[in-house]
């Protein structure tokens, strides 16, 4: 059962790398990864879904919350957090399925972006479960090209709403 | 210290001004295309330049010098193939938690990534071996970074940080503005340890029939040697010092058992298999000492302390698990023992005494062996005379294999920071390196360098540096003529098909020496090795001895990989037929 793990980390050449670094080294493949800066722009909000062995979940994390450059990481599957998906399908439809594929899209909330004689691009955003159906409904109407961005997460715990950029620590070398 | 702002400074002057400021004496280092601006304001300098003869031996040496000392080792090389031979001295300072801060060229930035000559991605290629790396973009962040690596080199668990510097950055003029905070937000340590923790740890020591203190390299990072004599002798609580924290209580402290694990004693591994606590301090239950993990320790409770909190639970779950720097730790505990002690000393004193009586029956029962022969110098017979010579004074420096293990089995060390050897990595070549920056570091010690044969052909080249600085070391050659822990391993459990472990032509070792300009001999019979000892040490340049030993000899005990540590072989009574 893939993870979901959000990282607050700053927004630094080579921070990224160090961070997929951890989970390269011990053989884990990243299913999505999203990454953008925060509203303190030194900082980087990044989600990563990754299928990590039960037994070392925490080690993994811990890992990362090790790293210089990672103010916090956290495994989302154990706070209360939302997790949501955007993707984007081109779907090719004939003249007599194209209500149908609107009612569809339209099911899903989601939203056409383009629309050709070929058919449809429509955007949907949701719960990655959720936008697998969509999906699939989709490809019943036709061939489909579809992207989706990775999941995006974030905690509802109200404590780790970070709202101050950091602190700078004293230099405890005494020299100086 | 406000002065030096108004001067313009190239950024090799701004480099060398912050090496200063961290008090910075001596480094290793290797010059090259891209650290030309930085050796010629280096000529101008009063830091001491150890000039290796290959890169890895400059971290190895700067290495040496940080555990001899518990300072920041400082080392030095150019891009791209000089970068790159820095690797294996950085991965072993990570193993092993050692403060080191690597100073690297790079090509000019707008170079990078051209394939210029002599480029490499050394910020990439050292990423994941080190605490952390930096690359240096202009001028005006050296002062900031330069410290921070520092500091991160030295604070919290110690590790090697690197500082890929461009040519441009050397050359580019600015100011060395002081850094008076540090900005890395991201930066955890957590030192003082959870009182209550710490309370209960207390009353779980004291409540213990069968308590074991298992000291680690984490006691000896932390210069908490004597916080944890303190513990110890609270009660005479038996302790095991892994290969690590070897000297972190004195071996001659009547407490100590000795090291636990593959080739540790037979009283240290049983202790680890029967004791009912465990207080472990800032140690990593490591392979090498658990052996299979579901069968160690399995009566015990376990308290762990570390800095790290990736190490609490990473192979054992503990009971009492303290996040903190282990001397801070150690002070808190020892003072809530003490107030805990009137009522609780008594308690389990009985248990104890027997626990202790049941140790020492261990100890009497297999001690170490010690085999001696008329004619042959039996290796252990070399580490025991040492050990004699020494008089637990005298800093050791070792590679891996066999000459390591008779070592630490045999050698005893009174201090800390005596016994230096690459533990977690197992670097062949190491010792001889770090023999050279712990004299350095130490010119009032007696350095020995015990190597195995192979190892010491791995650094060679650096006898020309000791030659150089006349560094009084006592290079012993521990020569069996083969790959012994390979071989060991090929004759117990491949057969005895003993696959391209075979070392012949070892040079000659007083022609070697005298090659570059001191002295050394070899010897083959057991009677010559006290004079020849004390001949070496009293030389007072460096001196090279080359021991050859008996080439069949095996260590034990020994833990077959992955068994239990309870699970020991001994050295079989009658030579062994070999099929």
């Amino acid at each position: 059962m893939p993870q979901t793990i959000s990282l607050l980390l700053e927004n630094k050449p080579g921070a990224l790398l160090r961070v997929t670094g951890v989970l390269a080294a011990r053989g884990y493949n990243i299913e999505s990864l999203t990454v953008a800066k925060t509203l303190d722009p030194e900082l980087s909000r990044m989600t990563i879904v990754v299928d990590v062995e039960e037994r070392l979940k925490t080690q993994v994390i811990k890992q990362m919350n090790k790293l210089i450059n990672v103010l916090h990481a956290a495994d989302m599957d154990e706070t209360p957090s939302v997790i949501r998906e955007m993707v984007l399908v081109r779907v090719r439809c004939s003249q007599e399925t194209r209500t149908a594929v609107l009612q569809e899209a339209g099911i899903f909330h989601a939203r056409v972006v383009d629309s050709s004689v070929e058919g449809f691009a429509i955007e949907a955003t949701g719960d990655p479960g959720k936008l697998d159906e969509f999906i699939d409904v989709m490809r019943s109407y036709g061939e489909t090209d579809v992207v989706r961005s990775g999941a995006l997460s974030m905690s509802l715990e109200a404590k780790k709403i970070r709202l101050q950029p950091p602190v700078a620590t004293p230099l405890a070398v005494s020299t100086i | 210290m406000q002065t030096e702002t108004g001067k313009l400074m190239t950024g090799a002057e701004i480099l060398l001004e912050c090496l200063a400021r961290e008090g910075v004496d001596c480094f290793f280092g290797y010059p090259g295309g891209v650290t030309l601006p930085f050796y010629d304001a280096l000529y101008d300098s009063h830091i001491r330049h150890v000039l290796v003869r290959h890169e890895e031996n400059a971290c190895f040496a700067a290495e040496g010098y940080a555990r001899a000392t518990g300072k920041v080792g400082v080392c030095c090389a150019t891009s791209g193939p000089g970068a790159t031979n820095l690797v294996t001295g950085l991965v072993d300072a990570m193993m092993d938690s050692i403060p080191i801060v690597a100073i690297t060229g790079q090509v000019h930035s707008k170079l990078i990534g051209s394939d210029a000559f002599q480029e490499a991605d050394t910020f990439g290629i050292t990423r994941s071996a080190t605490k952390h790396n930096f690359m240096v973009k202009t001028v005006k962040e050296l002062p900031q970074i330069v410290h921070e690596a520092f500091y991160i080199a030295a604070s919290g668990r110690p590790g090697p940080v690197l500082v890929d510097i461009p040519k441009d950055v050397f050359q580019a003029l600015g100011h060395y503005t002081p850094v008076e905070s540090i900005h890395l937000p991201g930066y955890k340590v957590f030192t003082e340890g959870h009182a209550g923790q710490i309370r209960r740890a207390a009353q779980m020591i004291w409540e213990s029939e069968r308590p074991l203190i298992y000291a680690g390299g984490g006691v000896v990072a932390a210069n908490a040697s004597a916080e944890l004599t303190e513990l110890v002798n609270f009660a005479n609580f038996p302790t095991v010092c892994t290969l690590m924290g070897l000297g972190a209580l004195s071996a001659a402290h009547p407490a100590y058992i000795s090291m636990p694990g593959m080739h540790g004693s037979y009283a240290a591994n049983m202790a680890m298999t029967e004791a009912d606590l465990l207080v472990a301090l800032g140690v990593r239950f490591d392979d090498r000492v658990t052996g299979q993990l579901s069968t160690f320790a399995r009566h015990a409770k376990v308290i762990h302390v570390d800095i790290d909190p990736a190490e609490i639970g990473k192979n054992r779950t503990p009971d009492i698990p303290i996040v903190g720097d282990v001397k801070r730790v150690l002070q808190k505990l020892n003072r809530n023992m003490q107030e805990m002690e009137a009522e609780a000393k008594q308690s389990k004193a009985n248990p104890r005494a027997a626990w202790s009586e049941k140790i020492a029956g261990w100890k009497a029962e297999r001690p170490y062996d010690r085999p001696r022969a008329d004619q042959e110098i039996k290796p252990q017979h070399l580490m025991d005379e040492i050990d004699r010579l020494s008089n637990g004074q005298a800093i050791v420096t070792a590679d891996v294999g066999q000459h390591q293990m008779w070592a630490a089995q045999l050698i005893r060390f009174n201090e800390p920071r005596l016994w230096i050897n690459s533990g977690g990595l197992g670097a062949m070549g190491f010792g001889l390196p770090a023999a050279l920056g712990a004299q350095m570091a130490r010119p009032d010690k007696l350095v020995f360098s015990i190597c195995g044969d192979g190892g010491f052909q791995m650094s060679i080249p650096e006898l020309a540096t000791i030659a150089s600085h006349a560094l009084p070391i006592k290079i012993v050659v521990m020569n069996n003529g083969y790959l012994g822990m390979v071989r060991q391993w090929q004759t117990l459990f491949y057969k005895n098909r003993l696959s391209a472990v075979e070392l012949d032509h070892f040079p000659d070792a007083e022609k070697l020496a005298a090659a570059y300009g001191f002295r050394g001999r070899t010897i083959d019979k057991a009677w010559q090795l006290t004079e020849a000892l004390e001949t070496a040490i009293r030389e007072p340049g460096p001196y090279l001895l080359n021991v050859r030993v008996s080439p069949e000899e095996n260590v034990y005990p020994m833990v077959p990989a992955g068994g239990s540590i309870s699970d020991m072989v001994f050295a079989p009574a009658e030579p062994v037929e070999v099929v």
